[in-house]
């Protein structure tokens, strides 16, 4: 026997009050942990839906409103973009790719993007990957859709399902637009961004949806005839689009020049330069969650200290046993700290293999519903160090009933109290 | 300090105070204890009986005096000499709560030889083992039956946790023995059979025992009888002295 399994047996006569103060350090830090998980998710999420694009242009606005429609799906555009616009400043030299995006409708909740094949061959995301199809191909035709792996997941579309789209961005839209179905061309493989909830159509399709609803009023009438490639070319308007540039160095001179744009005024903002300020917005909000999270922890940190104190007059007596046959006061106090430090370490275990295990069973559900993907990672160094502060924490705690029992040791002598 | 060398405890012009507001001193001019000696040290309650057990364990310090044990002043050691020293060489046995409520009766009464490599070398050369010597002594103290053995020590009777005590002081050979008040919460008929065989384990050891308590009806079966009384009523506050009855 030694004074770890003397510390151990110690445990198991106070199951039910060793077990509530592991029970409580568990719960809080596991807040704790998943509101600082749930953070950097959510930011390396937000980081990885933007990959390679050097530029985004819309109509006028604040960039973090820009941001948030144009690539996270949030919001809408309060302005369209001439299409003229985007055939020009697509051409400038040293645009080495460019992205239209027109949306705006929606499909029993999931948002419709009209854009073309630049879309697939040149966006990325999460440092540089490219979407890949997991079923079917790109549209071919007008009436054409892409489903992301969400949309075709949730819905139960498979290829070659027909479907109608709706007006607005909400659930329940008044105008539909059935007269003209789409029809599912291609399934995307999983990515973790908010493609993943979108049906993508080719512009044509998506102006021609319009064009029917425009013209035809609430009466929805539909004579494909009247509506020509060309016609449709020059009064067609899209959101915003997404460039990527030859050299990233010219991206600033580039924006000027866009902001300085003739024909309509136009915002073009830099991806990173917008994340920074997005952040600042939601920093505040991080910042309460995690210092409400921290405060929790305390808590929980406290009932320990509670539970501990209600065992003095025990350990007093126990303590000067093994005072009498030789412990030395040294020893003493590293049973009691050693108590704090098992039960604190053991909170942090079971708190970290609560999340984790939260994280596998609700991996699925977070990304359907708030397209958040979490992915079972290790610790990040910063998350470790959170955790580390919280055991120095448990073991400072742990000095207060420690140096009291460690006192008692010395002056009570070889009398046992009652 | 002539007969010191011959005695196994020594105590000479020993002055305790707790250096607190109730400023009670405890005086010893001179007290030795020879090798296999059994005292028994009489006082009542508040008369400084354990504070004199814990001067002699070397849990307290004497302010002046010396405190001499195995011709080792306790005074000139630093704190984890003392208490490898108390580890090594003194068994203790408390009026009550002496067991770990955890521990088996067999880990309580090895107790020692986790912390005194002597004693549990000690403890290996009676039997193999100091689990084997535990036993032993428990059934030297009547207490090996299988059914007490196995209890959670809580669930043991008053006698039965002192004589399970009483082994653990008892392991790995200590030379001194220290008992505070151990029959003190016992029946009187059981009081005498404690007595005894703490006696007889003592000089099967070759022990000395200083057996402190208030109860004068035990005094008899003992060598010699130390009175402890609250005496001489200073001005300056509350003292004891030791005074030899025998």
């Amino acid at each position: 026997m030694n004074i770890a399994s003397l510390a151990l047996k110690s445990f198991r006569n106070r199951k039910l009050t060793t077990g509530l103060a592991i029970t409580s350090i568990t719960l809080s830090v596991s807040l704790l942990l998943a509101v600082e998980i749930l953070r950097s998710e959510a930011r390396t999420s937000f980081t990885n839906t933007v990959s390679g694009t050097d530029l985004i242009v819309g109509a006028r606005s604040g960039p973090v409103q820009l941001l948030l429609y144009s690539v996270f799906r949030i919001g809408d555009p309060t302005q369209n973009i001439d299409w003229s616009s985007y055939e020009e400043i697509s051409r400038l030299p040293g645009v080495k790719w460019s992205i239209p995006l027109s949306m705006g409708d929606s499909h029993r909740g999931f948002r419709v993007i009209g854009t073309d094949r630049n879309f697939f061959e040149h966006y990325r995301y999460a440092r540089g990957r490219p979407l890949a199809l997991r079923l079917g191909g790109w549209f071919e035709h007008a009436e054409d859709a892409v489903l992301g792996a969400d949309v075709a997941n949730r819905l139960g579309y498979r290829l070659g399902d027909e479907i109608v789209v709706a007006h607005g961005a909400g659930d329940e839209s008044f105008v539909t637009h059935d007269d003209r179905p789409f029809r599912v061309s291609g399934i995307l493989e999983r990515t973790g961004t908010p493609v993943d909830r979108n049906l993508i159509i080719s512009l044509e399709g998506f102006e021609q949806m319009h064009a029917d609803w425009r013209s035809g009023g609430g009466e929805h009438s539909h004579d494909p005839l009247a509506h020509r490639a060309g016609a449709l070319d020059a009064e067609r308007e899209i959101s915003a689009f997404l460039l990527g540039l030859d050299s990233r160095a010219t991206a600033i001179g580039m924006q000027r020049k866009i902001n300085q744009f003739d024909a309509e005024p136009l915002s073009a903002i830099l991806p990173g330069v917008a994340l920074l300020q997005l952040w600042e917005t939601v920093g505040l909000v991080e910042d309460s969650l995690l210092s409400i999270s921290v405060l929790v922890v305390i808590v929980g940190l406290f009932s320990m200290l509670i539970i501990l104190m209600t065992s003095m007059n025990e350990r007093r007596r126990e303590m000067a046993i093994l005072r009498s046959v030789g412990a030395r006061p040294g020893q003493v106090l590293a049973l009691m700290l050693g108590e704090a430090l098992c039960i604190t370490l053991a909170g942090i275990l079971l708190g970290i293999a609560l999340v984790y295990g939260s994280i596998m069973l609700g991996q699925g559900w977070m990304a359907r519903e708030f397209g958040l993907f979490i992915p079972l990672q290790w610790l990040s160094p910063g998350q470790i160090g959170i955790l580390l502060l919280v055991a120095l924490s448990g073991v400072i705690i742990g000095l207060i009933p420690g140096i009291r029992v460690y006192r008692y040791s010395l002056s009570d002598g070889i009398s046992v109290r009652v | 300090m002539t007969n010191s060398t011959a005695s196994i405890i020594g105590l000479d012009n020993l002055v305790f105070g707790w250096g607190r507001s109730d400023d009670f001193l405890l005086e010893v001019e001179h007290l030795h204890v020879a090798r296999g000696e059994r005292v028994f040290l009489h006082g009542p309650s508040g008369s400084g009986k354990t504070t004199l057990l814990s001067l002699i364990a070397g849990v307290l310090l004497p302010q002046t005096g010396t405190v001499r044990i195995l011709e080792r002043e306790l005074n000139r050691m630093n704190g984890a000499a003392r208490d490898r020293f108390r580890a090594d060489h003194i068994g203790i046995i408390f009026q009550q709560f002496n067991l770990i409520p955890y521990l088996s009766v067999v880990e309580n009464v090895t107790l020692p030889c986790y912390f005194s490599p002597l004693r549990r070398h000690n403890a290996k050369q009676r039997s193999q083992s100091p689990q084997t010597e535990a036993l032993r002594l428990l059934e030297h103290l009547d207490m090996a039956h299988a059914r007490i053995i196995d209890k959670p020590v809580a669930e043991l009777s008053v006698g039965q946790q002192q004589r399970v005590a009483a082994a653990r002081a008892l392991i790995g050979s200590p030379e001194i023995l220290i008992a505070d008040e151990p029959t003190s919460s016992m029946d009187a008929d059981r009081r005498q059979a404690f007595i005894d065989l703490l006696f007889r384990e003592c000089a099967e050891l070759g022990s000395t025992l200083v057996f402190v308590s208030h109860d004068k009806s035990l005094l008899e079966s003992f060598d010699r009888h130390i009175d402890f009384g609250r005496s001489n009523p200073a001005p300056a506050g509350d003292s004891s002295r030791l005074r030899e009855v025998s």
